[in-house]
């Protein structure tokens, strides 16, 4: 999925029944469908490559592909990053 | 979501860092992914159902891998010590199938209408598709130490989670290099690409394990950290320890794939005390690591004076936070702690799938034919296979705790214990030895010391002396051969 405001690109790792939003706008298949405004100033924080982001209500949880200058958001509410729990190389 | 996002993400993130070494070759991520992009089209070219490999640890190897997730098709590498006709078999499981091999193996594949070798060029009007999360990403060919090996499948969806919940993104400091010398199609070797690609660390390859060039490497590499199986971990010690130049550049040594003995990993972190110990217990339907022993367990137990934390050092550790553990009875219900049954196991990495059938139950439960026992802080000890278990006179005992007894003898150096069928017991218990360095065994003393500490029902019957004792390529002890050649001899 691409952000209609940003560079943001983001892969789907826990699917939910929810739209999505980057920068205050859905989030679109195809960046023939992107737009030409940035995103809203109160949803602007930018989102991190490589960092997934999840959303409490539904379960959704999605991966970062390409990072941009939108916050990732469902109905306004702004997604948090999923902390790693980061083990010990066992391989 | 597929394997090659996760090297998509680190090509995207820091394009020009090296991902792979291998013969004083480097390949940056960037160089990787378009590698991979460029096999991906050739093997689109063709109609195939997987696409295998038979060969060492390479960087080709590596986005072969990559590349067949972005052709969609599944990556199954091959065990090139098998003899021809056990090749042709495991590749005929998988046709169609197209067969890449290093030089050293190509004249070993006889290419028919089922067997296809790579495209020299990929056709510009084929069009890769690349997997979806349900399709499978890597078939492997389980070791089979006792019986036939089975193609388990391991699809995008049980790898990928594993390497998101375990690995931050290009977490790896730029010096940062693990030596990899697994090989190939040993599912540590396929997790350790994936976990070292995500986190940005640096792999350095062996193409083949010896101890004296896995210690030439890791000192000229300047590797931080490694996994090896038992059997590499014992010679590349005694190399250490000879020529007493250490291992400078080594923080982070992990082993598994076979039972450790205790004394090996308490000798480690005497030779080696600066550098962190990590035991990890998986298996290839599990997609690699589902129980740790953090370098903190190590430490903690190395000092402890209560035996039942001191004891923990020939544990495997606890299940990992995003994977479910239980023992269980033969009848299927959870035993309490300390008691011993078969280890089954839950969670999204969990596969349990072969090509055959799959062997996960209604609630995802998978058996894993492993016998051990949990300990009340949840602390994992393996007692071997479901098979290796001696069922004498109606009483099950494990051969594993039997071996640690007799290997803890000083005339003692490798034990293996197996259960021989016996007309009055049903199953009975025998030993083979292999005497440490200049030891002689006394049949008598050895099997006095068994009784000291075990019941009578465990001391062997017979103890036979071996010069050593027969192992697979990756440390797995093969009790069928030593069955098999006691028969013989018996017969």
């Amino acid at each position: 999925m691409l952000s209609a405001t940003c560079a943001t690109e983001v892969m789907v790792v826990r699917g939910a029944d929810v739209v999505l939003e980057c920068g205050g706008l859905p989030m679109v298949g195809s960046a023939a469908d992107r737009g030409t405004t940035g995103p809203v100033a109160e949803l602007a924080h930018g989102t991190i490559l490589g960092k997934r982001y999840a959303h409490q209500g539904s379960g959704l949880q999605v991966l970062c592909v390409k990072a941009g200058a939108g916050t990732l958001s469902i109905g306004g509410e702004a997604l948090v990053p999923v902390e790693t729990k980061q083990l010990p190389s066992s391989d | 979501m597929n394997l090659t996002m996760l090297l998509e993400l680190a090509a995207e993130g820091d394009p020009d860092r090296v991902a792979v070494t291998c013969a004083g070759v480097d390949v940056s991520y960037a160089g990787l992914r378009d590698r991979a992009a460029q096999m991906a089209g050739q093997i689109a070219s063709v109609q195939s159902g997987a696409v295998a490999y038979l060969g060492a640890n390479s960087p080709d190897a590596v986005a072969l891998m990559f590349g067949s997730a972005l052709a969609g098709v599944p990556y199954a590498p091959i065990n090139y010590r098998w003899t021809d006709a056990q090749i042709a078999e495991a590749v005929g499981r998988i046709a169609p199938v197209v067969v890449v091999s290093d030089s050293a193996n190509e004249q070993r594949i006889s290419f028919a209408e089922q067997t296809m070798p790579l495209p020299a060029q990929a056709d510009p009007a084929a069009v890769a598709t690349p997997a979806e999360p349900e399709d499978p990403g890597v078939l492997l060919f389980t070791s089979g130490t006792s019986g036939t090996p089975k193609a388990a499948i391991l699809r995008h969806r049980h790898l990928v989670p594993y390497v998101l919940e375990t690995v931050e993104f290009l977490s790896a400091d730029p010096e940062e290099a693990i030596l990899v010398s697994v090989p190939p199609y040993h599912i540590a070797a396929v997790s350790s690409v994936l976990t070292s690609v995500y986190a940005g660390r640096r792999m350095v390859q062996l193409e083949a394990f010896t101890a004296e060039s896995w210690v030439e490497v890791a000192r000229s590499e300047s590797v931080t950290q490694a996994m090896v199986v038992p059997t590499m971990l014992n010679r590349i010690l005694d190399l250490v320890e000879a020529d007493g130049h250490g291992l400078p550049a080594l923080r982070h040594l992990s082993y598994g794939g076979g039972r450790m003995p205790a004394s090996v990993v308490a000798r480690t972190m005497e030779l080696l005390p600066h550098v962190d110990l990590v035991n990890a217990y998986g298996l290839t339907e599990t997609s690699s690591t589902i129980t740790l022993l953090t370098p903190a367990d190590h430490r903690e137990a190395a000092a402890s004076d209560d035996p039942a934390v001191r004891a923990r050092l020939g544990s495997v550790g606890k299940a990992l936070p995003s994977v479910e553990i239980q023992v269980r009875d033969a009848d299927g219900a959870a035993v309490a702690a300390g008691e011993p049954g078969e280890i089954w196991v839950r969670g999204d990495q969990v596969s349990g799938e072969y090509l055959s059938h799959s062997a996960i139950d209604a609630d995802g439960w998978y058996p894993t034919r492993d016998h051990g026992c949990l300990d009340a802080e949840g602390f994992l000890f393996l007692q071997g296979r479901a098979d290796d278990v001696i069922v004498r006179g109606g009483e099950n005992l494990s051969p594993v705790e039997i071996e640690e007894r007799l290997a803890a003898h000083g005339t003692v150096a490798e034990a293996a214990v197996i259960g021989v069928p016996d007309t009055e017991w049903g199953e009975r218990v025998e030993a083979f030895v292999v005497p440490a360095e200049g030891a002689v065994i006394d049949p008598i003393e050895l099997r006095e010391w068994v009784r000291a500490e075990l019941r009578s029902t465990r001391v062997p019957e017979a103890i036979h002396v071996r010069p050593e004792l027969p192992y697979n390529e990756t440390g797995k002890l093969l009790r069928r051969v030593l069955r098999s050649d006691l028969a013989a001899v018996r017969q």
